[in-house]
């Protein structure tokens, strides 16, 4: 039996995925549930496994080869089996390496062929009508599908053939008749104009930093946001930190300050659950449990693995949660589950040093807190200059779920906590 | 080969089905001592008595109900219908009853009956009986639906519908029952469910139809090859369940479709194909799928505004000539 190899979605927002590794080869024998290959998706690296048995005749996508979700990228069948019929795909090319040998041929013949192009065309055929006739006053070729196949297969750009059917559309016998009048030129011509190498490098963009353009634009877009800022004095808390630190020294644990940020947000949270709420179109759907994603940066990006029921969670469980997390979204070892479904996230950018600074929501969540380090400050107490540890926090609100009024006091809650951390424990 | 109506074709296999298992019987309004509103079991009374020959009350409900429950009972029921026009009070035994049996039984009682009588419309028979009810039995799972446009297939479908472990919706056409046709002289004759046949073969475009349709299709392609141009006729025969290779075969093979039925448009049968099509044979589509149907607006009972809104050789024509660009 034939089983075709899909990219398989292996995260919940995949659309594509890049291969980084076959763990078969073509003649390999198969049984259903083999690790065959390793997949980049948005947010990590997967595992695909193999749906049947048999044996791995054919690999369409190369390693470094991106594919959409769905594409066919090998095929599992018996040894002898026909499978002429199974079309694959070999998505952007053998990756890295095969890339590097075309780009200098690529480039090569780049400063000769306008001038060569243009007197070949000229003496191919009658020359085309340059046939921007085809319907297209978006710029989009309008053609049957059949058509579409029938130019593609032909070598024929859509554009330059003009067509006959409604409102210009490019149809079978528009396709036919281009062929035989052979108006064609190959659809791979290199580009007319490049730019100077300099001007610019094409950097190749990961998964995941398509998935992050992707959640950002979608959030400033629709999301209407505003900014809470609140100064927090933080001088009980690093005294609270050092006993529980001292006192749980001998169990070589120790508790960060973020790890007390997260503590008494989810604590907070429990007393607003208008804060811990999302958007859904036509209501708003208020949770009770407090699930905390926790921004990490990773080398090319940043994932917010989840602290699940954070309010029943105590400071060491947190603690311990974040870090053994955080080294596996590093490696890119995370689980779809573990990145996906959080209430509400926090980013904490205090270690290199940032005063202040404002996060973006991540949908469909309502809010994300901002949090800055720890700073020696000079203020006011009592009508003296005093100097005290102040930390800065700045929450980003969907203003479309959570009023100025209800963020307010929801972080003075938080600040209050954060003050006195016995607080937390009420 | 024997030339014979439609009517006779199906009073043949109704009496073929009866001789060959003792437990098909006939039911429904007049079937025994009129002989069928349409005559359609004629002589059968004489011949099986009236344990077989059952005639019903005006009562649709109660005797369709009356046969799902003798189909239960290990009884293969051919229940008649003066027209599908009268049977929507009846829809509740076919859809939640018949059709989910089976299933909601967890196998343990076979539906082995059959719904039978015209469907569409005749003439001049005004909005409440001149509809084609084929899409309400198609829709639900469970209810195969039949719809023969010659005598031999009406022959031959019957006797698989009769011999079906499943209910079967077997919808005729009023204006059918005197068309003449050669039905293969074999009693043993039967046509299997969920085959299509192409009752014509053309290359430029494919008429793809139902049920009394065929012969507006068939006239539609005579005019077109007058014009040059060589249409296939596909008729499905069974709509459920639905010979969908056939249907993409001819659809690959012309690029181009036109879906024919007698019903109203909005969630047809020809919606159900057309959204087939596309999804397994986009690639191969040179124009858009277009659908001649009945006018969506009850049948009009005017004769020149009746024959305007139901679909014409001409409707089709026009069809074909906007999918071929002409």
């Amino acid at each position: 039996m034939i089983t075709k190899v899909h990219m398989e979605a292996l995260s919940p927002t995949m659309e594509e995925g890049q291969l980084v590794q076959w763990l078969k080869s073509e003649g390999d024998e198969i049984a259903n549930g083999d690790v065959l290959a390793e997949i980049e998706t948005d947010k990590a690296t997967m595992e695909l496994v193999a749906r049947g048995d048999g044996v791995l005749r054919k690999i369409f996508l190369g390693e470094g080869g991106t594919a959409e979700v769905g594409a066919v990228i090998g095929v599992i069948a018996g040894a002898d089996e026909d499978i002429s019929d199974v079309e694959g795909t070999s998505g952007g090319g053998g990756g890295a390496a095969a890339a590097a040998e075309e780009a200098p041929a690529a480039a090569a013949p780049k400063e000769e062929q306008p001038a060569a192009e243009k007197p070949a065309a000229a003496e191919a055929a009658p020359e085309p009508a340059p046939a921007a006739a085809s319907g297209s006053d978006d710029g989009r070729v309008k053609a049957s599908p059949l058509a579409r196949r029938l130019a593609e297969e032909a070598g024929i750009e859509l554009s330059r053939i003009s067509g006959s059917g409604p409102g210009g559309r490019v149809v079978k016998r528009d396709v036919e008749k281009a062929k035989e009048e052979g108006v064609a030129t190959p659809s791979r011509s290199a580009p007319a104009w490049t730019p100077d190498e300099a001007e610019y490098e094409d950097v190749p963009i990961s998964q995941m930093r398509k998935a992050i353009a992707k959640r950002l634009v979608q959030s400033i877009g629709p999301i209407p946001t505003f900014y809470l800022t609140i100064d927090v004095d933080m001088g009980r808390a690093i005294e609270a930190r050092a006993s529980m630190n001292a006192s749980l020294k001998d169990e070589g644990v120790k508790i960060s300050f973020n790890d007390i940020v997260l503590k008494a947000t989810a604590a907070a949270l429990r007393q607003h659950p208008n804060c811990n709420a999302q958007w859904q179109d036509d209501h708003i759907r208020r949770y009770n449990a407090v699930h905390l994603g926790v921004a990490v940066a990773i080398d090319d990006g940043l994932i917010t693995p989840i602290v699940r029921n954070a309010h029943r969670k105590g400071l060491v469980q947190i603690g311990e949660e974040v870090k053994e997390m955080a080294g596996r979204a590093r490696e890119k070892k995370l689980k779809p589950e573990e990145y996906t479904g959080a209430t509400f996230s926090v980013s904490n950018l205090g270690m290199f040093g940032i005063h202040e600074f404002t996060a973006i929501i991540n949908p469909p969540e309502a809010g994300i807190l901002a949090v800055g380090g720890i700073e020696e400050t000079p203020v006011v107490v009592d009508g003296e200059v005093v100097v005290r540890p102040r930390m800065r926090i700045t929450m980003s609100c969907d203003h479309r779920v959570i009023d100025g009024a209800q963020g307010s006091r929801f972080l003075q809650t938080l600040k209050t906590m954060l003050e006195e951390p016995a607080a937390i424990l009420l | 080969m024997a030339v014979m109506t439609y009517r006779e074709a199906l009073n043949e296999a109704l009496r073929e089905e009866m001789e060959r298992d003792p437990d098909v019987f006939l039911m429904g309004e007049e079937v025994a001592e009129y002989d069928g509103a349409y005559k359609v079991s004629k002589g059968l009374l004489d011949e099986f008595g009236d344990k077989r020959i059952v005639d019903s009350p005006i009562s649709e409900l109660g005797f369709t109900g009356l046969g799902v429950g003798a189909a239960m009972a290990g009884l293969r029921p051919v229940i008649e219908f003066m027209t599908f026009n009268f049977a929507f009070l009846a829809i509740d035994q076919v859809i939640n009853h018949a059709a989910k049996m089976h299933y909601m039984s967890e196998g343990q009682f076979p539906m082995p009956i059959v719904f039978r009588g015209p469907t569409g419309a005749a003439l001049q028979l005004s909005a409440q009986h001149s509809q084609a009810c084929e899409t309400y039995y198609s829709h639900a799972p469970g209810c195969k639906v039949v719809t023969p446009g010659t005598p031999a297939d009406a022959k031959g479908l019957l006797k698989a519908a009769i011999r079906d472990n499943d209910p079967v919706a077997f919808m005729e056409g009023e204006l059918l029952y005197n068309f003449k046709g050669e039905v293969p002289e074999d009693d043993d004759f039967v046509i299997p469910l969920g085959v299509a046949d192409l009752k014509r073969e053309g290359g430029d475009v494919s008429i793809v139809t139902h049920g009394k349709m065929i012969h507006v299709a068939l006239q539609a392609a005579g005019k077109l090859e007058k014009d040059g141009i060589q249409a296939d006729v596909l008729d499905l025969r069974t709509i459920r369940p639905l010979d969908m290779d056939a249907i993409l075969e001819t659809a690959k093979k012309t690029n181009r479709v036109v879906y024919l039925e007698e019903g109203w448009p909005y969630a047809g049968t020809g919606a159900q194909i057309v959204s087939m099509i596309q999804e397994e044979a986009f690639d191969y589509l040179d124009a858009p799928i277009l659908r001649v149907t009945q006018a969506d607006i009850p049948m009009p009972y005017a004769k020149n505004l009746e024959m305007m809104a139901k679909p014409s050789a001409d409707h089709v024509v026009e069809a074909v000539n906007k999918v071929l660009y002409r």
